[in-house]
């Protein structure tokens, strides 16, 4: 069985108790807003208590108070951003049925990048909200290359089967992007600490922009996860129940590429917040996508936000990108489930 | 055997090893006169009458400098990292019996160039200790990935993918030293990331040439042992190969020639990964893949830096320029495999 379920028909975890479920929501929005205080009161400068409730108030007459107003869009970005990655890879596990799936593993992250950097230095780009269009195409055309190489073959679209092809299109793009981006020295300078995925430059304009995206992506994936449900069962039981197989998976699919592509314009390519927190929320509340995708939301805001913190606090005065930190948690979680992996799974 | 079938493997035989030879001589004419060329072309032309006398250590006004100086290094940096890459590249190819195994994509480039960009931004070490630490960092990853993918039984997708998640932590790793040094300008990250071959002067060449002496010859004294790995390990034990040996000298050797050039460099992309598969293709089968593949390598390099250097308005890292090269080839590697049903 290579489905999402990880291994086989463990019944005790398909669901958890209703009340284990509402404790972790509890638990898990407790985290939240406690990650959001933490992202608002550390940072590379340190701000006493009596600053950060007097800028939120609205003041801005110290430097202090000033650095924390900058804060504030930064930690909304990092919770929308997170957010919709975690989202991403949780409807692009069920859709694939692959426990390896993940935007940045993947390679659609990579893909966004490639369309951005293609589209500056070709047409140029002028609004925000051209970025997300064209990080959108980019991210739909390499997600569905990575599924059709990876589909070839015997045995159909294993998952070790995609996640190779997915890291190899990611290697591929990148040596692109970075041949695409470096004659234009104006671009590339901002480009290289994009390319390593943080939200350090986030403004309430760009959220402003984005979050429409994020908005519709949220809900198309969020309505498929009942149809999710009975794509676990297998595409033939699925049909069986009643299901339209390829267009709940088109239309979810489509979901999680918004969800990612507009997350990657903003926030440069973050990996691996789509693979860890669905695993991670499947170990809390079971396999029901009606629980599951709304607590990988949760999730997925929590772990960037922190680690976004975790970037800016572990060696202060310098910053660390969330990508980095995020990529640094992500990679031995990864090694992880391909171990775990059975041989003849290969 | 009849007399016929055996002069049929006789001539085969004899084909393949005039192929073989035909195909090594020019590739050594290649890359020789890639070499002459690198050292004439630039800014200001030389003739190769000046050239060689440079070499040969004549004072020529003007070309003393520019390509004793300048371009020779370059150059010589550009030849023995190729040849590095190359030879290293399908030791590993070989040893796993995968292609995609090769040592820039399961991480042990980005290991060596992780170690080199921390020993040389942050611990401000000389060239030796950043290649001493490179090669121990590199060594130090080969045998996780190595244990880690051992669960029941080693097996080759997973060893790969394991190594891909190991080469992500570790360019997270270089990034973060990079960023942490606010180094973040585009030379550096370009070499450490990608490969470099700008600014090379004899003090980061001089290493690489030291290493290709001393594993180069230890590599080539297990080109029959390796052949041998590539028809299995139990029909390699049969015919009398020491496998424990022979992976442990060839992996420390092939590792110490990657981290050797990756620490002079950073890791040019897919060098490692193309020089194999060519060489293959060029050659056919039979025989050692260590000697073409490093002629490869050299080539590959040499031709990616000169394309770098003159082929377009600006002037490209090498590592971009194979970068991609490489990706097409990586992606049509991976179509071909899956399309046949092959286990990877």
């Amino acid at each position: 069985m290579t489905g999402a379920t990880t291994s086989g028909p463990d019944v005790a975890l398909l669901r958890r108790p209703a009340r284990t479920r509402l404790t972790w929501l509890l638990i898990v929005l407790a985290a939240l807003a406690l990650a959001l205080i933490a992202s608002v009161a550390f940072g590379s400068r340190i701000v006493g208590w009596a600053d950060i409730t007097a800028a939120l108030g609205g003041t801005q007459d110290t430097l202090d108070q000033a650095a924390v107003v900058k804060r504030l869009p930064r930690t909304v970005l990092a919770a929308l951003v997170g957010a919709a990655l975690a989202l991403s890879g949780a409807v692009m596990q069920g859709v694939t049925r692959n426990p390896l799936a993940d935007p940045g593993i993947l390679g659609v992250n990579m893909g966004a990048m490639l369309a951005i950097a293609v589209a500056m230095t070709t047409v140029g780009l002028y609004t925000a909200t051209m970025y997300i269009w064209v990080a959108i195409a980019g991210a739909a055309v390499s997600a569905l290359f990575v599924y059709a190489v990876g589909s070839l073959g015997r045995g159909g679209a294993t998952p070790l089967k995609i996640a190779l092809a997915g890291a190899a299109t990611s290697a591929a793009l990148a040596s692109l992007v970075v041949a695409v981006v470096l004659p234009r020295g104006d671009i590339a300078e901002n480009f290289q600490s994009w390319q390593v995925g943080g939200v350090g430059g986030a403004s309430w304009d760009s959220i402003g922009q984005v979050l429409p995206f994020l908005a519709a992506g949220l809900a198309v994936c969020l309505l498929c996860a009942r149809a999710l449900n009975s794509l676990a069962l297998g595409d033939d039981l699925a049909a069986g129940l009643g299901e339209r197989v390829a267009l709940v998976r088109g239309i979810a699919a489509a979901g999680a590429v918004v969800l990612c592509g507009a997350a990657t314009a903003v926030a440069g390519p973050i990996a691996f917040v789509g693979l860890i927190v669905p695993h991670l929320c499947r170990l809390l509340v079971g396999l029901d996508h009606r629980w599951l995708l709304p607590f990988a939301t949760l999730v997925g805001a929590v772990l960037l936000t922190v680690a976004d913190v975790a970037g800016r606090v572990v060696n202060r005065p310098d910053e660390i990108e969330a990508g980095i930190i995020t990529a640094l948690i992500g990679a031995p979680f990864f090694i992880y489930i391909v171990r775990r992996q059975k041989v003849r799974e290969l | 055997m009849s007399t016929t079938t055996l002069r049929a493997v006789t001539r085969g035989r004899v084909r393949r090893s005039r192929r073989r030879r035909a195909v090594l001589t020019a590739l050594s004419a290649a890359v020789a006169a890639l070499v002459v060329v690198s050292l004439m072309v630039g800014q200001t032309f030389y003739p190769p009458g000046d050239v060689l006398r440079v070499i040969l250590g004549e004072t020529v006004p003007g070309a003393s400098f520019t390509v004793g100086e300048l371009r020779l290094p370059r150059t010589v940096l550009a030849l023995a990292t190729g040849l590095c890459f190359g030879m290293g590249g399908v030791t590993f190819q070989t040893m796993l019996r995968n292609p995609l195994a090769s040592p820039d994509i399961i991480g042990i480039s980005s290991a060596a160039s992780a170690a080199a960009a921390f020993g040389i931004i942050v611990l401000g070490l000389g060239e030796t200790g950043v290649s001493i630490f490179a090669i121990v960092a590199a060594l130090g990853v080969a045998v996780l990935i190595y244990l880690l993918s051992f669960t029941d039984g080693v097996a080759g997708t997973r060893l790969v993918l394991i190594g891909i998640g190991i080469a992500a932590m570790l360019n997270s790793a270089t990034s973060y030293v990079l960023n942490q040094a606010g180094q973040w300008d585009l030379q550096a990250a370009t070499r450490w990331l990608n490969g470099s071959l700008n600014g090379s002067t004899w003090d980061e060449t001089v290493p690489v040439l030291a290493a290709l002496a001393v594993f180069g010859p230890v590599l080539l004294s297990q080109a029959r042992n390796l052949t041998m790995l590539q028809l299995g390990d139990d029909t390699a034990a049969a015919l009398g190969t020491r496998l424990e040996r022979t992976r442990l000298v060839s992996i420390v050797a092939a590792v110490g020639l990657i981290a050797f050039a990756t620490s002079a460099t950073g890791p040019i992309a897919f060098a490692a990964f193309l020089a194999g598969p060519i060489a293959a293709r060029l050659v056919g089968a039979g025989g050692s893949p260590l000697v073409p593949s490093a002629l490869v390598g050299a080539l590959l390099v040499l031709v990616a830096d000169f394309l770098g250097q003159f082929a377009f308005d600006i002037r490209f890292p090498v590592g971009v320029i194979t970068g991609v090269l490489g990706a097409p080839y990586l992606i049509y590697l991976l179509v071909r495999t899956n399309r046949a049903g092959g286990s990877l």
